[in-house]
């Protein structure tokens, strides 16, 4: 079965001064969000696969939304995230079934590579729930200016048999990382995590 | 004076609303910069330098946004603007952004009327060659409405839409919330601009239809 989509909104923020400093270039972060409905809301179902199909689904289509709208090659895709709301007539593990099977390898097709794990946060929610997207390297976990989280909400979703789901593509990491740790340049990107 | 701190655009298509799907999905976009309130903290009594300054902002901002939505210029059919300040300015330096931020979709749209009346208050209307016509004389018309508040960071403006050359036009009255997580910071504005290609999904509440537009005087 197709995800039944009901909207598809696509945000982008730029950072050009931060704490006064003028950030060359930008840091720029897109977010992509999918309003569906929950075929499976509203009683208990044993076998998820309908939703881990729309998971698949969507991590291409919402990956190359937000590389678009970056206006990158997808090889210059730097860190990534995903997440998911669940309305009130669905249950967490719906959001799971989504997000973790089967949602990564195409969203890794979507930015070339991506040896990493793709960091997630899931929640169940009502119209106008936010939800913190958490991100990291692409290709490195552990690169430290790349942990970072973009906030997503839908004014109206999601309603009780409706799921948001998220993706975030950036091109960069924070505006002013200096923390130390393994830098972006130094990652190998061979088993993910340096 | 303008220092843009951040540049935040959202775009969204609405495929479905109930009902069936109707045959071109609504797309509507918001763009919301957040910049350096230069009056933050005092109060100055001659802020019309900002609002000539925002001039160029406006229009660039309203090119960014057409840019985001991926469509061309001929596909706008409803416009808004707005402005959220930060706690350390007021609500009149949202106001600022009424003339730059109307003038910047007009310009965009294809509007002919005369910038400097416009600037002076003393038009809001597009200049017809000679006396009312029956047909259209150009674009940009309706009076882009607006709404602005002072609020904290990731503050929610509800920003209303109207189509672009009729504002009786019913299928059209919208809004659309906007909200930049993390801004307005106390020393800053967010100045709003928004865009919509069409009517409310399943619009069926009557009234003046955007087919039905006569007068082209910016209202019907």
């Amino acid at each position: 079965m197709k995800a039944q989509i009901r909207k598809i909104i696509v945000q982008v923020d730029e950072v050009h001064i931060e704490m006064g400093k003028a950030i060359v270039p930008p840091t720029c972060r897109a977010l992509a969000m999918a309003v569906i409905h929950n075929p499976l809301a509203g009683s208990y179902t044993e076998n998820l696969d309908v939703l881990i199909a729309i998971g698949e689904e969507l991590g291409g289509l919402l990956g190359d939304k937000c590389v678009k709208a970056l206006g990158i090659a997808p090889g210059d895709a730097q860190s990534y995230g995903k997440a998911a709301i669940v309305g009130e007539a669905g249950e967490i593990e719906h959001a799971a079934a989504i997000l973790h099977p089967k949602l990564g390898a195409p969203l890794r097709v979507a930015v070339e590579k991506g040896a990493a794990l793709v960091p997630s946060s899931k929640k169940c929610g009502t119209l106008g729930t936010a939800i913190d997207v958490p991100l990291g390297h692409k290709d490195a976990a552990f690169v430290r200016s790349h942990f970072d989280a973009m906030e997503a909400r839908v004014s109206d979703a999601p309603r009780a048999n409706e799921i948001v789901v998220a993706v975030v593509v950036t091109a960069s990491g924070r505006p002013l990382a200096r923390v130390g740790g393994l830098q972006a340049h130094e990652a190998k990107g061979i088993d993910g995590l340096r | 004076m303008i220092d843009i701190r951040r540049i935040f655009t959202h775009v969204e298509f609405i495929v479905h609303e109930f009902g069936p799907p109707p045959a071109k999905a609504l797309l509507r976009g918001a763009i919301g910069i957040v910049m350096t309130n230069p009056y933050a903290g005092r109060y100055e009594p001659d802020i019309l330098p900002m609002m000539d300054a925002l001039g160029a902002v406006g229009v660039d901002m309203a090119e960014r946004l057409r840019a985001a939505m991926d469509i061309p210029v001929e596909a706008i059919q409803g416009y808004g603007k707005g402005a959220i300040v930060g706690a350390n300015g007021e609500l009149e330096h949202g106001a600022l952004w009424h003339v730059p931020g109307g003038y910047a979709m007009r310009e965009l749209l294809g509007w002919k009327g005369d910038r400097n009346a416009y600037v002076k208050g003393s038009t809001t209307q597009a200049v017809a060659p000679s006396g009312t016509s029956s047909s259209q004389t150009a674009n940009a018309l309706s009076i882009v409405p607006s709404t602005k508040k002072v609020g904290a960071p990731g503050t929610t403006l509800d920003v209303p839409m109207t189509h672009i050359n009729a504002s009786y036009v019913r299928s059209h009255f919208d809004a659309i919330e906007v909200r930049v997580p993390g801004a307005p910071l106390a020393d800053e504005i967010v100045f709003i601009l928004a865009m919509s290609t069409g009517a409310r999904i399943h619009a069926r509440v009557g009234g003046l239809a955007a087919n039905a537009i006569s007068k082209w005087d910016g209202l019907r």
